[in-house]
């Protein structure tokens, strides 16, 4: 026995090149786009189970990101959203370099952060604005800037009720200043539709951070957000380069700003529509 | 690394290190040298006393009226008491409770602003960073009196925005006024924080740019070299900019002040 661990071993030898062609071959013929990995768990989800679930995971119940696109699918009733000032385009005010091939880069059909529009929600109509992650981390610039405020004067004018969908990741840096006055054009607005004794709300979801939770997201009579989104105003590696410390996990989640007092509920996407339209029967709008 | 900058063209750059000279007069002096019988006000009445922000009443050429400051201070242990002029949800609710009570008696608005932005800290988090910047914005934008705000050294993001949704917005000569630091804007964009002074020339934040932009009302001249060069000089041009602009206000219908107002915002921004 003692004697078999002296023994040469012999080895065969393997080219590396051989060895990726067949791990290749041997991999799964999965048509891309039919599964989708959740984030949180990963699991496996078919993806038309993803879409019958609203996008959200059933095994972890994790909320994946929707793009504008989605967003009105599982939300308004079928076909009723129409789209309002698409084709608006920024003229690149600082002439930032690059800034235009960027704008180009989205990945989404969204022709920037944001779409506006009206819809119906069980019949009644609704002026809303959908933020797009998907499209330059939900930026805001002039345009969306300029169609949320548009938006919001078209609601006042034919006394509609005001819903927001927040994604941003903040600022749009490329269009410096005139950035930072669409927070300040917005809530002027939105001063005036409440003015008007008219209803905002703000639902939140994940990312929702800082020139957006500085202004219109924290600007709803009701402010409403996604399980688990991140809300917070300064960015997380800003705050833990400031305090030197590593945050805590929950810090800046939807969960969290419920605690300290900073949204009235948390809903979760399958019962949306059914949340939002019992608000809007207790405040007397009618279709 | 004193430098000297009397030459007459400074380049963005040199504007951000003079709006940042640790000489450069505080809102503090401006308030003591430009108004008279200031007393100040303190605490948000449902936090705390948030010293990064200055308030209080005050008069001007016999026109009484409220002052508020986003201020750095002017040493070291006023830097420290001040958080370097980075306020927490408190200041903005204390600012805004200022400027409501300034509605209520009829008072016009004075705000100084020099500060990084809001304070990136857990508990500003905590208690609402976001929300209590956005109901000032909310707030300001239908207040029913007058509202002057100046960059007096930084004003940066929605730290500075939060007390500046006014009538009449100035710059000082060499203050910068832009959605974040150069700093911040160059690690963002470039992932780089070196390329700083690239950063405030591509950014745009000078008081010459934002007055081609429309952004703001006006420029108030410094002496040469910068306003620490001679404060006295500075104080003196920037009164006659307020009640210059105070009495132009004053004559004012409060709609027709509040219709400008929100005309001068919504016209921000180009698109086609």
């Amino acid at each position: 026995m003692l004697k078999d661990l002296f023994v040469k071993r012999q080895y065969a030898t393997v080219k590396s090149s051989t060895l990726k062609k067949s791990v290749s071959e041997e991999k799964p013929n999965i048509p891309s786009g039919m599964w989708e990995k959740c984030d949180k768990c990963n699991s496996m989800i078919y993806a038309e189970d993803l879409e019958n679930s609203k996008f959200v995971c059933a095994t972890c119940g994790h909320h994946f990101r929707l793009n504008a696109k989605e967003r009105i699918k599982v939300f308004f009733d079928k076909d009723t959203f129409k789209e309002f000032w698409k084709d608006l385009k920024t003229t690149n005010p600082l002439d930032f370099k690059g800034y235009e091939e960027k704008l180009k880069s989205g990945k989404t059909d969204s022709t920037e952060a944001v779409v506006t529009g009206v819809g119906k929600l069980n019949g009644i109509e609704v002026a809303c604005a959908i933020m797009d992650s998907f499209f330059m981390m939900g930026s805001m610039g002039t345009v969306v800037g300029e169609k949320i405020t548009r938006l919001i004067e078209h609601a006042t004018e034919n006394k509609l009720p005001l819903m927001i969908f927040t994604a941003s990741g903040g600022a749009r840096m490329q269009e410096g200043i005139f950035s930072l006055m669409q927070m300040a054009k917005i809530s002027a607005a939105l001063a005036k539709h409440s003015e008007a004794g008219l209803l905002y709300i703000s639902i939140l979801t994940d990312p929702t951070t800082g020139g957006v939770t500085a202004s219109f997201a924290m600007e709803g009579d009701i402010i409403l957000s996604e399980p688990n989104a991140l809300i917070g105003f300064a960015g997380r590696r800003v705050i833990e380069n400031t305090i030197k410390e590593t945050l805590p996990d929950n810090f800046q989640k939807a969960e969290f700003l419920l605690e300290k007092g900073f949204v009235d509920a948390i809903v979760e996407r399958k019962n949306m529509r059914a949340c939002i339209y019992k608000i809007l029967i207790l405040h007397g709008v009618r279709n | 690394m004193d430098k000297d900058f009397m030459k007459i063209n400074v380049t963005p750059w040199e504007s951000v290190e003079i709006a940042r000279h640790k000489d450069r007069p505080s809102g503090q002096y401006y308030i003591e040298t430009i108004f008279k019988d200031f007393i100040e006000f303190h605490g948000d009445r449902n936090f705390g006393d948030d010293q990064a922000i200055i308030g209080g009443i005050a008069s001007i050429n016999d026109i009484n009226v409220t002052v508020i400051a986003i201020t750095k201070g002017s040493n070291t242990s006023e830097y420290i008491k001040r958080n370097f002029g980075m306020p927490n949800p408190e200041g903005y609710r204390k600012a805004l409770r200022l400027m409501k009570q300034a509605e209520k008696f009829k008072r016009p608005i004075i705000c100084f602003i020099d500060t990084m932005g809001a304070f990136p800290g857990m508990g500003a988090e905590e208690r609402g960073q976001g929300q209590a910047i956005a109901n000032n914005l909310f707030e300001l934008s239908r207040l029913k009196t007058p509202i002057i705000s100046i960059i007096t050294g930084e004003g940066e993001s929605g730290g500075a925005l939060a007390l500046a949704v006014a009538d009449k917005i100035f710059m000082l000569e060499h203050s910068i006024y832009s959605v974040l630091s150069p700093e911040g804007f160059a690690s963002i964009l470039w992932k780089d924080p070196s390329r700083v002074k690239e950063a405030a020339a591509v950014a745009k934040i000078t008081a010459k740019d934002l007055k081609g932009f429309d952004i703001i009302d006006g420029i108030v001249k410094e002496p040469r070299g910068g306003a620490h060069k001679n404060p006295v000089k500075t104080a003196e041009v920037l009164k006659k900019t307020i009640v210059d602009s105070l009495l132009e206000l004053k004559e004012k219908d409060l709609n027709e002040l509040i219709d400008n107002r929100y005309n001068k915002f919504r016209a921000m921004g180009n698109f086609y």
